[in-house]
């Protein structure tokens, strides 16, 4: 890697990524100060850490800034728990039974290329504005990396395991639960971390039509009322807590790695 | 069975594969039938059946709904998603490149990168209303930064992740300069440019159909949006099935672009 660059110093590139904050932030803020464009539309970054605050101290339509992301997060967490168990499970029977492999997978393939928010009308209609149907398009972003992992984790598992649990005599469901399951942890766990990320995103999308609380609610309600600094707020919030949700994942990931002995 | 399995995809299961499949797809359309139409199980303002769905198929095409016809929402959609996306494809596939190329553009871009990133693309959308409105620049800005962020850390993925070897080579052969990005640099790099390309129109694809749902004069999010609220569940289905079309032959073209493009991706 080294032949790929001209050497710099540590130091430096510290220096030069601070540069680059500052210009950003500078020309941010002169951009705002400099009534080129109205206050309204752009806030300075200060402002925007000062409306942070603000949405964390006193309700915003109906809720203080935790509170409409905890609303979210119990969506968010309904609409991934569902896609990881049904899909996980479903991904891991289908990897045995190849009948069920064959029946699902056209089905699958044909919906695949459906988005999650397409899913927002039907899903109003069905499960209202309150948690079903935010939980339906997010299991709707979800879904398909949980299953397509877990799918693959079994269908690449030691084909030696297998013959020794068919010679001992394994039924097949407890193939799929003591043999399959185990095996593809590592690629089941990679297919969530993608699932929880399009989950996240399908929730935003998700709240900003079909919902009357949680984060994106509350950045349609700044939109509304312009003002752009509540709309950026919401946006530090859903981008901070996206990051969080990955960390975790890839602390689970890590830790399960190490057990493993594979030293990630 | 465990033969089968040794050959995931294997040509000796793929025949059968296809009958099961088409029963099964067989199966869910009588089931459908004898669940809508016949028996009313499902009652037609939940979901549609399939003479309902034929006709509302029949008047999006034909006598237009939600202020246009079937291929005129179809059009200004993918008019939409292609100028967002080559909009941010010419900009983030350059910067992944430099970024990748010199750890200096890396450490100046990279607080502003690393501040966008995180940023889910549909959460774009209000600020988009709120800067633009609810036109057709705010869909572009929208898709834009949906397809942007894809675009670049594959570039610099790509980069990154050249041989060494070839890099050496070609310093010690003399490729400098311009020759050397396009003999060296893209051609290496091109594998990952096409797998942010094909993340960031699928990106750009999603976004739009959020923006044009939030509001829109035209496109199938707008029909989508319009079908929800007349409550008309036949043409909801429909506007579904063509938003999956769309993308997936967005998707298609994409892979016949790359195989052209990159044919040694493969082998």
């Amino acid at each position: 890697m080294a032949t790929l660059t001209t050497r710099t110093t540590t130091s430096g590139l510290i220096a030069l990524g601070l540069a680059g904050a500052v210009a950003f932030l500078a020309l941010w803020t002169l951009l705002a100060l400099s009534g080129v464009v109205q206050k309204q539309f752009l806030p300075t970054p200060l402002g925007v850490l000062q409306r942070f605050v603000e949405l964390t101290q006193s309700p915003f339509v109906g809720h203080t800034l935790q509170q409409h992301l905890l609303s979210s997060l119990g969506r968010f967490g309904m609409g991934f728990g569902l896609a990881a168990v049904i899909g996980v499970s479903l991904g891991l029977a289908m990897g045995w039974f190849r009948w069920l492999d064959e029946i699902v997978t056209p089905f699958f393939d044909a919906v695949r290329f459906i988005a999650p928010i397409a899913w927002v009308p039907f899903a109003a209609l069905w499960f209202g504005t309150g948690i079903g149907g935010p939980t339906l398009i997010i299991f709707a972003g979800a879904f398909p990396p949980a299953l397509i992992n877990a799918y693959r984790g079994a269908k690449f598992v030691d084909v030696r395991l297998l013959e020794a649990a068919r010679m001992l005599g394994t039924p097949g469901w407890k193939i799929v639960t003591h043999v399959l399951l185990p095996a593809s942890v590592p690629s089941i766990v990679a297919g969530l971390r993608i699932s929880a990320g399009l989950g996240w995103q399908s929730l935003v999308g998700a709240e900003l039509i079909v919902a009357s609380s949680g984060i994106g609610y509350l950045m349609v309600k700044g939109q509304a009322s312009i003002s752009t600094a509540t709309v950026m707020a919401g946006m530090v919030a859903i981008g901070l807590v996206g990051v969080l949700i990955d960390v975790i994942l890839r602390r689970v990931e890590a830790g399960i790695h190490r057990r493993r002995g594979r030293g990630e | 069975m465990a033969t089968a399995r040794s050959t995931p995809g294997g040509a000796s299961r793929g025949r059968r594969a296809v009958w099961v499949g088409a029963a099964a797809f067989a199966v869910a359309l009588v089931l459908w039938y004898v669940l809508t139409t016949l028996t009313g199980v499902i009652g037609s303002a939940r979901f549609p059946s399939p003479p309902e769905v034929f006709a509302a198929f029949r008047q999006l095409a034909l006598d237009g709904y939600a202020d246009g016809r079937l291929h005129q929402h179809v059009l200004h959609s993918s008019k939409l998603v292609l100028m967002g996306f080559a909009a941010a494809v010419t900009a983030g596939v350059p910067l992944g490149l430099a970024m990748g190329w010199s750890r200096r553009v890396e450490a100046f871009v990279n607080p502003i990168f690393l501040t966008i990133r995180p940023v889910p693309p549909l959460a774009w959308i209000p600020l988009a209303i709120v800067w633009l409105g609810l036109g057709d620049a705010a869909k572009v800005m929208v898709i834009w930064f949906a397809a942007f962020v894809p675009s670049v850390i594959n570039a610099y993925t790509g980069v990154r992740s050249i041989e060494p070897y070839l890099l050496e080579a070609s310093r010690m052969l003399g490729v400098r300069g311009w020759s050397f990005v396009r003999e060296v640099l893209l051609p290496a790099a091109l594998p990952h440019i096409f797998t942010g390309l094909r993340l960031s129109l699928q990106a750009s694809w999603t976004t739009l159909v959020a923006a044009e749902l939030v509001g829109a004069a035209l496109g199938l999010g707008k029909v989508l949006n319009a079908s929800a609220q007349d409550i008309f569940p036949a043409m909801i289905l429909i506007g579904m099935v063509f938003v999956g079309i769309a993308g997936g032959v967005m998707t298609c073209t994409l892979a016949l672009v790359e195989a052209r493009a990159a044919p040694w991706r493969q082998g």
